[in-house]
């Protein structure tokens, strides 16, 4: 027998015991509902808190079939989110019995309905991983106006003192507009004082448009807060953080990238909608790539159905001549998820995201004056000598 | 440490979830306190692997060795250290209580 430690730390992402290439994966993305309690100027996912939608939802015990085949297929890590998820009434008995089956528990919300019950059971029955808060502004004015629910700024700040107070290990996230940037340093600073916080809080907005191509109006809205094309990185690039790690990990995976188009990583494990629906991730909802689990499993999904249809390639004329001989690949957005939403096919650049790619690498002294990204040929050296200036701006 | 009476027997307690991914038996706290970290999970060894099964209670630590001694034929003191050594790392640890 083996006389060495008997019990041993791990950490499931270090342990390998996922990648032996069987029937298992690692986590899972859950939207609870797409309902909301705020009604966010930027949101591409969120319906009104008391809408109809929530009949179609799920109910306790689909939920609870969803996440027992989820334990059985070895998933370790199960990650709560919405619209928010605390507006589900069984949320605490869903967050019970996944914790039971030992799996921890990623909770994305907005605070507002973290009350006395929800934080005594997150404090007696830890979920293991923090907590994600995403922060809307420092003030009431600014939060309220992004938000646009009055009111939801006290609740938001009750729901961090409870978490607080309970010694609940949460981060906090930010979405940097127009209507709080003043606050970025307010931010930040209030942001190091959180004893979780072990690095400067990430911003989580890319003005991605309705992910359900759901309406017209939101996705104007979205549009007005992207900035002009003569400066299409703005507020962007304070959201997205092109910091030294970024670009050595992006310059790892930039180039043309060919016809095929998921390339991404989608589906090696996937994203249940609030409605039973499984997907390769957690914003592509075009039925084409989405599979019922009300009739199906999640085990047929990611092991039959996502590998044959992943496997498509492009066939428009413009991405063929553009994005999939582009360099910038690795540095833009543009996704098949973000081409659907935005123009309702999956292979079409998108104008927005090619214009930001296209000044980010300017900034980056990849592309010289109005070079395309599809027409470098020498990219490589490109890369070669940015890598060697180990680039040290801090953005 | 809490020295091990053979006569007892142990179960796991409630403030753990076993689970076993791919013949891997990962034991993932489920109440405050467990581990030293917040995502902190344990995994167990070849002799962890082999006295676990028996842990639901109706073994006592003495029929846990005995048990074993037969199926690997190892030197039954060797067996007893590894035994009780891992019964005392779980009981330190709050994952298991006498019934
Ligand atoms: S920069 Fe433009 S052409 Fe290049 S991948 Fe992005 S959208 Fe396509």
């Amino acid at each position: 027998m083996d006389r060495s430690k008997f019990v041993e730390k791990v950490k499931p992402h270090e342990s390998g015991f996922f990648s032996r290439g069987s029937h298992t994966i690692g986590h899972l993305d859950i939207e609870l509902t797409e309902r909301c309690d705020n009604n966010c100027i930027h949101c591409s996912i969120n319906i009104p808190e008391n809408s109809p939608e929530q009949k179609r939802e799920l109910n306790t015990s689909e939920w609870k079939r969803v996440i027992k085949e989820a334990a059985d297929l070895g998933v370790m890590k199960i990650r709560f989110t919405g619209g928010e998820p605390l507006l589900r009434e069984d949320f605490s008995d869903l967050y019970m019995f996944t914790r039971r089956l030992g799996i921890k528990v990623i909770i994305f919300t907005n605070a507002r309905k973290i009350t006395e019950k929800i934080s005594k059971m997150l404090s007696e029955f830890p979920p293991m991983e923090k907590l994600e808060v995403s922060v809307y502004g420092m003030s009431r004015e600014s939060y309220e106006k992004i938000s646009r629910v009055p009111g939801s700024y006290e609740e938001f700040h009750s729901g961090i003192d409870l978490l607080l107070k309970s010694n609940i290990p949460f981060v906090v996230k930010g979405i940097l507009l127009s209507d709080n940037i003043s606050e970025k340093e307010e931010f930040e600073s209030w942001a190091s004082t959180l004893p979780w916080m072990d690095q400067p809080p990430s911003y989580s907005s890319n003005f991605e448009l309705r992910e359900r191509r759901d309406s017209n109006s939101k996705n104007r809205m979205i549009d007005s807060l992207r900035n002009t094309p003569d400066d299409p990185i703005g507020i962007y690039s304070e959201n997205r953080k092109l910091t030294k790690s970024k670009i050595e990990f992006m310059t790892k995976f930039i180039g043309p990238p060919g016809p095929e188009l998921f390339s991404c990583g989608a589906g090696q494990s996937g994203s249940v909608d609030a409605y039973g629906f499984i997907h390769p991730c957690l914003t592509l909802k075009a039925d084409e790539y989405s599979y019922d689990l009300k009739t199906g499993t999640i085990k047929e999904a990611v092991f039959e159905f996502f590998p044959k249809k992943l496997n498509t390639k492009a066939t428009n004329p413009e991405y063929l001549k553009k994005c999939s001989k582009c360099f910038l690949k690795g540095l833009c957005l543009q996704c098949p998820s973000r081409a659907w939403s935005e123009s309702g096919t999956f292979d079409s650049p998108v104008e927005y995201l090619c214009n930001v790619a296209h000044k980010e690498a300017q900034d980056l002294g990849l592309l010289k004056g109005d070079e395309k990204g599809w027409e470098v040929t020498d990219w490589k050296k490109r890369i070669k000598k940015l890598e060697e200036k180990g680039n040290d701006r801090d953005r | 440490m809490t020295e091990i009476d053979k006569n007892l027997k142990y179960r796991l307690t409630e403030n753990v979830v076993s689970r076993d991914i791919e013949g891997e038996i990962i034991i993932v706290p489920l109440t405050a306190g467990i581990g030293d970290s917040e995502d902190e999970l344990f995994s167990l060894n070849e002799t962890g692997k082999a006295v676990w099964g028996y842990l639901d209670g109706t073994n006592s630590v003495q029929e846990i060795i005995d048990l074993l001694g037969k199926k690997y034929e190892s030197d039954k003191n060797e067996i007893t250290d590894d035994v009780t050594g891992f019964l005392k790392e779980l009981l330190s640890r709050n994952m298991i209580e006498a019934v």
